[in-house]
């Protein structure tokens, strides 16, 4: 593989990358485990030392698991996983339900038509997430369109508060992350084989068992790969609930942020930041083994 | 897969995209309501607008997330295409899987713990070595490591469909590593490079969790600006700003889409060309 380049040579291209990624990625992660299991102290930065060297030589290890015991019995924290995971779980559902068939529309239009949808669903995605989310406030307010349209149709009478709800949150991660699953599911059902549909129907089955019985099977990797590209980011987010929510939409994402600028509390945070972690290898490691599947095919 | 979409698709398609487009749509409009008030319509008026061009606070927080977006998508690039090489070419190198895994875990990895993270060691470090101070310097390098990622992946795709024996073959005929690289493989690979770029700079000028944590006084980015206005309720000139910001982001995207078209359809002319 190396004929092109002198035997070291290779290494002016790898460590470049290497390097930077290591110390400003992942090495930031090694400091947030060590002041996760620092003290709170005033003074800059505001945690205490872990070692420490006395003058008589001898090296203190000072772990305080202090941190992680008070998630455990502060019940914030753990209501703020739960809410966060519920939410991210639900939003992602209606995300399949409404995505799922947006992109099977899309896989059955022709070639030309696909890639201008494409785009339009893409689109969104260049723009301005923070100015999305803001936007979403026009629509949903009391005075905004949707209680307009729905009053002037005589739907309603008073108009709904949507605003600062657990609703408003579905409504902004919906909105926000629609086309994270619209582009996986698209790629899995562009590439599904048509005639075994045909021979399904030409076997007598009704199209729904048709859908039930080969097409659904066959995209369960775009299915699991657009769930995940919702979940991850929505059980992390801090706009939306920041925003849209409710002062009871207690997700993780704003509980650490609220640590950090509120309470200044850096090893709290740094405990939650890891917990938070150890929580999102399940999903992330999902993600990873179907978008590699899905590479490879 | 073509001709007959049953109804109900095309209908729960259209009702996807208006969700879509619909609140941009609807702010646009009342980025040019007279009225101050969101509830009233108060007649056409340019006025947010014209605000907009004097209020200080705005324009500087646009023009430093400006420099930070073209410093991130640079730096972004070269370090992204630098290690998309690395994997695509050297099959074993100690450290291929950390470089594999640090080029993926960006793109997974929530903004927020990526940010404290990043913030605890800017923190240790500034009180170490006194460098870096909180401030564009830690911006620039926040975003560079997630952006980067994102143009690996961009890159890596494109070097699967590059024509590696053009290389061989330019190697054969004499040139040097470098020299065949920039006339063979860097062309085949501009569109994405292109595409990185703009992604990068998108992702660094939208970017507000990360510079929040980030970022030291004085140093306030167009979305951090953005998001202290808002969060008290709307306002009338952030409508003005988002409209710009939005119309600016559909001509840029449809205006690369088809330059990105046009190179791509001129490329595979030009190697259709060569075989014959």
């Amino acid at each position: 593989m190396t004929s092109w380049l002198s035997r070291h040579g290779k290494w002016f291209i790898i460590l470049p990358p290497l390097l930077f990624l290591m110390i400003f990625f992942l090495i930031p992660f090694g400091f947030a485990l060590v002041i996760s299991l620092a003290d709170t102290a005033v003074r800059v930065p505001p945690f205490s030392d872990i070692l420490s060297i006395s003058p008589d030589w001898h090296i203190h290890l000072t772990l305080n698991l202090g941190n992680f015991k008070y998630l455990f019995n502060d019940e914030v924290y753990g209501l703020s996983y739960y809410y966060s995971i519920k939410t991210a779980f639900f939003s992602t559902l209606i995300c399949l339900g409404l995505g799922y068939p947006m992109a099977y529309a899309i896989a059955r239009t022709s070639r030309s038509t696909q890639s201008i949808l494409l785009l339009v669903i893409i689109l969104p995605f260049w723009t301005s997430f923070l100015l999305r989310v803001y936007a979403l406030e026009g629509i949903i307010r009391e005075t905004g369109l949707l209680n307009t349209a729905l009053l002037w149709l005589g739907v309603i009478h008073h108009p709904l508060q949507i605003m600062r709800t657990t609703l408003a949150v579905y409504i902004g991660i919906v909105y926000s992350y629609l086309p994270f699953m619209v582009l996986p599911l698209f790629a899995t059902l562009e590439k599904l084989d048509h005639s075994l549909l045909e021979a399904a129907g030409d076997l007598g089955s009704p199209p729904w068992r048709a859908f039930l019985d080969v097409t659904l099977p066959l995209s369960t990797q775009g299915i699991i790969a657009g769930s995940m590209l919702v979940f991850i980011p929505a059980i992390g987010e801090f706009v939306i609930p920041t925003l849209l929510g409710g002062p009871n939409n207690l997700m993780i994402g704003r509980v650490l942020w609220d640590e950090f600028f509120g309470n200044r509390d850096w090893p709290v945070a740094s405990a939650v930041a890891i917990a938070f972690l150890v929580l999102l290898v399940g999903p992330i490691a999902l993600y990873q083994h179907y978008s590699s599947k899905q590479l490879e095919s | 897969m073509q001709n007959r979409v049953p109804p109900l698709l095309i209908s729960i398609l259209a009702i996807g995209i208006a969700i879509l487009y619909l609140p941009m749509l609807v702010l646009i409009a009342y980025s040019f309501n007279a009225s101050a008030l969101v509830s009233v319509w108060g007649g056409f008026s340019t006025g947010w607008y014209t605000q907009l061009v004097h209020n200080d606070q705005i324009l500087d927080a646009a023009w430093l997330s400006l420099k930070i977006g073209i410093i991130v998508a640079t730096g972004s690039v070269i370090l992204g295409t630098l290690a998309a090489i690395a994997l695509f070419r050297f099959k074993a190198f100690r450290g291929r899987l950390l470089l594999t895994g640090m080029v993926n875990a960006p793109l997974v990895m929530p903004e927020i713990v990526t940010g404290i993270t990043q913030l605890l060691l800017f923190v240790s470090m500034l009180h170490f070595f006194g460098w870096p101070h909180r401030g564009i310097t830690t911006i620039v390098i926040a975003h560079i490591a997630f952006c980067s990622a994102y143009v690996t992946v961009t890159v890596q795709a494109r070097l699967h469909g590059a024509d590696r024996s053009l290389e061989e073959a330019a190697m054969d005929l004499g040139s040097g590593p470098v020299r065949a690289f920039i006339d063979t493989t860097l062309p085949a690979i501009a569109p994405a490079l292109a595409s990185s770029w703009l992604l990068s700079f998108t992702l660094s000028l939208d970017d507000l969790v990360i510079s929040s944590f980030v970022s030291g006084p004085g140093a306030s980015t167009l979305p951090m600006v953005i998001f202290s206005k808002v969060k008290l309720g709307v306002s009338p000139d952030v409508n003005a700003l988002a409209s710009l910001i939005i119309g600016a982001v559909g001509v840029c995207v449809l205006f690369a889409g088809y330059l990105m078209r046009r190179t791509e359809r001129r490329r595979v002319l030009d190697a259709q060309m060569a075989e014959r």
